[in-house]
């Protein structure tokens, strides 16, 4: 597998990550990628961390 | 499964058709709405289901039989007639990226919630009655769109390819989503077995499987089979999470709300790629079906809206029958 890792930040949302292997929290805490693509909480409030839970779609813009 | 029990005169025909009884003329199909009909959504639900995995004891040539397929061509032709009626003063936001327009379209639903309803104040009778309902459309999640799969090419093709991989377990036959309803049917104590529900299942019910169905076994809709979709996953995250705390507050086990969790997770991430990557690329391929991905969008939040009045009008019913 040579395909790079693709990152995309999505309008008011989260960043869609393809190809990794290993994300990092904001505490260094590893999390392995076990989809395809992963969708990485970017506003900063998932009850989920690292991954995006849809709260953005909450939180007044 | 077995061939379920008639509700009327066109479940009735085709139940005969199915069993082996001469089953006579086809009655005809009525004028009215099509989608609180329990009878007419029995009998297209029957045509449909041949093809995905057919009844006990009835031969799998049934699939083809012409008096089946020209009845449901009738009931179809009412259906989408019908949806596109109720669909066609819709407002949709204004944007040439089909892509936001659809996300926009799911935030901008503002029917009434049932999973609100499910994490506030739900009894336990009521949160079964959920789960069982919805498994007529969760023990075959996906299925429906893999049949567009074949119509797809190129970017869109492959996008929906990785969306079914992770629907379908992504790898792992534990994590299928339908097995992990199963799962969450068998820790609630209801039945896990296909189509266990399909006496009980309301015409509305019923209705929400078979425009999944509708679309996707027809070619011509396949814009609106992929538009369908992006609304229901757009429209899943957060209401799984109110329906997995609904889970909590009525102590089920943790195995009913692992169903719900992962998706929570799932549906944040194949929004942006049914949006974006499915239609948006479908849409640059072939613009001609930009129209018909919002059609199958705004028949979802018509259906959302339709499934939560169903339960909400059926539980307030019993309370006031209880008081």
């Amino acid at each position: 597998m040579n395909e790079p890792v693709v990152v995309r930040q999505c309008v008011d949302g989260p960043m869609l990550v393809r190809g990794a292997d290993v994300v990092l929290d904001d505490q260094g805490n590893e999390h392995r990628v076990t989809r395809p693509v992963v969708a990485v909480c970017t506003c900063g409030k998932s009850q989920r961390k690292p991954w995006c839970d849809a709260t953005h779609k909450v939180i007044p813009r | 499964m077995q061939v379920p029990h008639a509700r009327g005169p066109l479940s009735a025909w085709v139940r005969d058709v199915l069993v082996g009884v001469d089953p006579g003329h086809a009655p005809d199909v009525p004028e009215d709405a099509l989608t609180g009909n329990e009878d007419a959504q029995l009998a297209l639900w029957m045509t449909y289901e041949l093809h995905y995995r057919g009844f006990d004891d009835v031969s799998p040539d049934a699939e083809w039989d012409l008096g089946i397929l020209a009845l449901r061509r009738q009931l179809e032709r009412r259906f989408e007639e019908q949806l596109r009626a109720v669909t066609a003063s819709a407002e949709v936001p204004l944007d040439t990226d089909v892509g936001e327009v659809l996300l926009d379209l799911a935030q901008s639903a503002d029917g009434p919630s049932i999973a609100l309803r499910l994490q506030r104040d739900a009894t336990v009778d009521q949160m079964r009655d959920y789960l069982s309902q919805r498994s007529i459309v969760q023990l075959k999640e996906s299925d429906p769109h893999s049949f567009v799969l074949g119509r797809l090419d190129g970017a869109a093709k492959v996008a929906l390819a990785e969306l079914q991989y992770d629907e379908y377990g992504g790898g792992r036959p534990g994590r299928l989503h339908a097995a992990l309803y199963a799962q969450a049917l068998r820790a609630a104590g209801l039945d896990p077995q296909y189509g266990a529900y399909i006496e009980q299942a309301s015409a509305v019910t019923l209705a929400s499987v078979n425009v999944m169905s509708m679309f996707a076994f027809n070619r011509r809709l396949r814009g609106a089979s992929m538009g369908h979709l992006a609304i229901f996953e757009a429209t899943s995250s957060l209401p799984c999470r109110r329906i997995s705390r609904g889970l909590e507050r009525l102590g089920f086990p943790e195995d009913v709300r692992a169903y719900f969790d992962e998706h929570v997770e799932a549906d944040a991430v194949h929004e942006h790629v049914v949006a974006h990557d499915i239609c948006g690329c479908m849409v640059a391929a072939e613009p001609d079906l930009r129209d018909d991905v919002l059609f199958g969008a705004l028949v979802c939040l018509h259906m959302d809206d339709l499934v939560a009045c169903d339960f909400l009008q059926r539980w307030d019913s019993d309370l006031q029958v209880a008081s």
